[in-house]
């Protein structure tokens, strides 16, 4: 498919589904089971206002949600019990496979849902989110009920408050235009077709979703975004404006650490797959500065981009959907 | 839930065991009042609002769901016998203009955010009102008139309820006013009111003789002055509130304007005139030595009036509260109540939980008492519903 059509085809405004009482008659109408999970760690200011949202319009009101489903990191503030009292079911990562011991980080979280939640599609909805509202959810669900041949929808956000011309500019992040973006255009250019390919809201299919693997930090949108093209081509793969997100920014300096994170699993995937040559072994550690008076002083942080293998690969996921 | 019930002692005996059943509504109350909350409705801008309240009536298919042309919201809850309507009233405006950040934070026992109690939660118990009695399975014999009124605060002067009440033909047996907060607030008399704006203009030449002397500032000043010095009366129970001054620009440039917003409230109708009388004579006698102008607008007002203590609308509502464990705080009242009572309908206002910080950016309610204020509000319905609230013939 050329990516104009691409672009043209597969991008969507979550207005266009608008009617949740049509889209619930087609959910049902096709059995599926869908299934919201929020990644946490020390979210207590704005869980609880996504849980409520959800579960009153998306559960009660218009029954398109099987199961919310929130799996923590350890917070040591109170997202697990306000969680709780709204009436998500709430888990700790490390109560989920724990067999398979505990690694830090949302890719990790993101990985054990698909082992806990039994939807047939399941939705990551970023916890910190300010302006909740059920689009979030609805718009990204909307595309895989009414779509079969699309199997991961990914969010992104595109409503300036106010502009002047007729033309403005529009994408992502610092990180996806000055990172992401030049590394897709150089290695992968159809995957310039996604307007914010880190954005940490998608609806996937579960066979998608057990069969990639999952970086457990912060390489997992963009290695999936790789995968998914790899398996099933660009016409799996849709997008859907969400008009506005309102959440806490980021230091630069901590986009830094993102920055390393993607780049080092960019680069394995690259190197997997055969689109650049053989690596050196790389490099865990990103070194930043800090000044003390006239002193400067490097900082080390150690990133270690560890990866989960497919769900489908573990026998007790196996076990647990019947798969033979 | 069995609504028949041969006096209001039946329907205070449900009440303890009312507030835990009413949990099971927390999410839907919860998400309508987020989504209220965070669409800004300053007075006169109402109507997006006011839409998306409609929209949830819409949804819980009641009658009569309409606009009129004041942008107040109306929907109908229809019940057994047609020719009885009881009126619930909630405003849909709140004093925050669209600038400020609307976002609403939902924590563990409470909810923080401007006008989330002031009356973000008023509406949102309007808007689920209908999935409340849908979960009890209670149908009333009245109509339930629940009306989101616009213009309510400030200049709009209560224009959008006395719009409807002017317009609408439905005859009301009584009002309910419902309000965020607080719980066991009680209103059920009005006290007679005026909101008055004072503005001094002086002219903007330069007058190096009388500087110091000649500022809008030090006119205003002295009328500021003068309104001090009349007499207020201990009873009838009288004040005069100076509420926001302006005035001036810079260290040292002579102010050639200034302003004063007050605010006179006195149980006594002639005692509300007096004043207003003395103050347009302070006014009148204020200009000439300051070659200033004077304007003195009267912003918004209300008559004094009221329903008895011994009414039995009011005593229900003592039973009902004092049943749940609710202190009843009894304040006159210069809101919606005021203009009912005003036209002779019984009518009281109810709070519905416990809040602080009020009319600040982190207004904040407490989530728990919310269910006890929604007993309190379903068991007045029930009591008015059974006829227990009519004065005797």
């Amino acid at each position: 498919m050329n990516l104009n059509d691409w672009i043209k085809n597969n991008t969507m405004h979550h207005s266009q589904f608008w009617d949740l009482k049509k889209l619930v008659e087609e959910k049902e109408k096709q059995n599926l089971k869908i299934s919201l999970c929020l990644p946490t760690l020390n979210e207590e200011k704005t869980i609880g206002k996504e849980i409520v949202m959800f579960k009153s319009e998306l559960m009660d009101r218009y029954p398109l949600l099987d199961e919310i489903a929130v799996i923590d990191s350890g917070s040591t503030d109170a997202t697990r019990e306000i969680s709780a009292n709204f009436g998500a079911e709430v888990h700790l990562s490390s109560d989920i496979l724990p067999q398979y011991g505990e690694k830090k980080g949302k890719g990790e979280n993101l990985w054990k849902a698909v082992y806990q939640l039994n939807g047939d599609v399941i939705v990551y909805v970023d916890a910190d989110i300010k302006n909740i509202h059920p689009r979030f959810v609805y718009g990204l669900v909307a595309p895989l009920i009414y779509r079969p041949e699309v199997h991961y929808v990914k969010a992104f956000y595109d409503r300036p408050l106010a502009f002047s011309q007729g033309i403005r500019p529009s994408g992502g992040g610092r990180v996806t235009e000055i990172l992401t973006r030049p590394l897709f255009s150089l290695f992968f250019p159809e995957l310039t077709g996604l307007v914010q390919p880190l954005s940490g809201e998608y609806a996937v299919r579960r066979e998608v979703l057990e069969a990639i693997p999952f970086p457990i930090g912060y390489g997992v949108e963009t290695s999936h975004l790789i995968d998914v093209y790899e398996k099933w081509g660009m016409e799996a793969i849709a997008q859907v404006d969400l008009d506005q997100r309102v959440h806490r920014n980021q230091e630069t300096r901590d986009l830094g650490k993102m920055a390393f994170g993607i780049l080092r699993a960019f680069l394995y995937r690259a190197e997997a797959l055969g689109v650049i040559g053989t690596l050196p072994e790389l490099s865990t550690e990103l070194k930043q500065f800090q000044a003390h008076d006239e002193e400067f002083e490097q900082v080390t942080h150690t990133i270690v981009e560890e990866e989960r293998p497919p769900m489908i690969e573990l026998p007790e996921y196996r076990e647990k959907f019947g798969i033979k | 839930m069995e609504i028949k019930f041969g006096s209001i002692d039946e329907i205070l005996e449900l009440l303890p065991a009312l507030p835990d059943k009413l949990r099971g509504i927390q999410e839907t109350l919860i998400a309508n009042l987020i989504m209220l909350s965070e669409i800004p409705s300053p007075t006169f801008e109402e109507e997006a609002r006011v839409k998306l309240l409609l929209q949830r009536m819409l949804e819980s298919e009641l009658d009569n769901i309409s606009t009129d042309e004041a942008g107040n919201g109306v929907g109908i809850i229809p019940g057994k016998d047609p020719s009885r309507n009881i009126l619930l009233v909630a405003h849909a405006d709140s004093v925050y203009s669209e600038k400020v950040d609307h976002a609403i934070s939902v924590l563990a026992e409470e909810i923080v955010g401007p006008g989330i109690a002031d009356n973000s939660l008023g509406m949102a118990v309007l808007a689920t009102l209908p999935n409340i009695l849908e979960m009890l399975g209670i149908q009333l014999n009245a109509n339930l008139v629940l009306l989101s009124s616009t213009k309510g605060l400030g200049s709009g002067n209560l224009d959008g309820l006395r719009f409807f009440m002017d317009n609408n033909k439905i005859p009301f047996e009584a009002g309910i006013c419902i309000e965020g907060e607080k719980l066991g607030r009680l209103s059920y008399t009005a006290e007679g009111m005026f909101r008055g704006h004072i503005t001094c203009s002086i002219p903007e030449e330069l007058d190096w003789q009388r500087v110091g002397q000649n500022s809008a500032i030090i006119a205003l000043n002295e009328v500021i002055n003068r309104i001090l010095e009349i007499p207020i009366p201990k009873r009838p129970r009288t004040s005069i509130v100076l509420g926001a001054i302006r005035g001036g620009k810079s260290y040292n440039v002579m102010a050639t304007h200034s302003s004063l917003r007050f605010e006179v409230r006195s149980e006594d109708a002639e005692m509300v005139q007096t004043i207003r009388e003395r103050i347009e004579d302070i006014i009148a006698h204020a200009s000439s030595p300051y070659n200033a102008e004077f304007k003195f607008d009267i912003v918004s007002s209300r008559e004094p009036g009221g329903i008895d203590v011994s009414h039995p609308l009011v005593k229900s509502c003592r039973m009902v509260m004092e049943k749940l464990g609710v202190q009843p705080t009894i304040r006159p009242s210069m809101s919606e109540v005021s203009e009912l009572i005003a036209r002779g309908l019984p009518a009281v206002t109810l709070g519905i939980t416990e809040a602080s910080n009020l009319h600040d950016l982190n207004e904040t309610i407490r989530i728990k008492p919310i269910y006890t204020g929604l007993a309190q509000l379903l068991a007045v319905l029930l009591a008015i519903d059974g006829g227990f609230c009519n004065e005797p013939e």
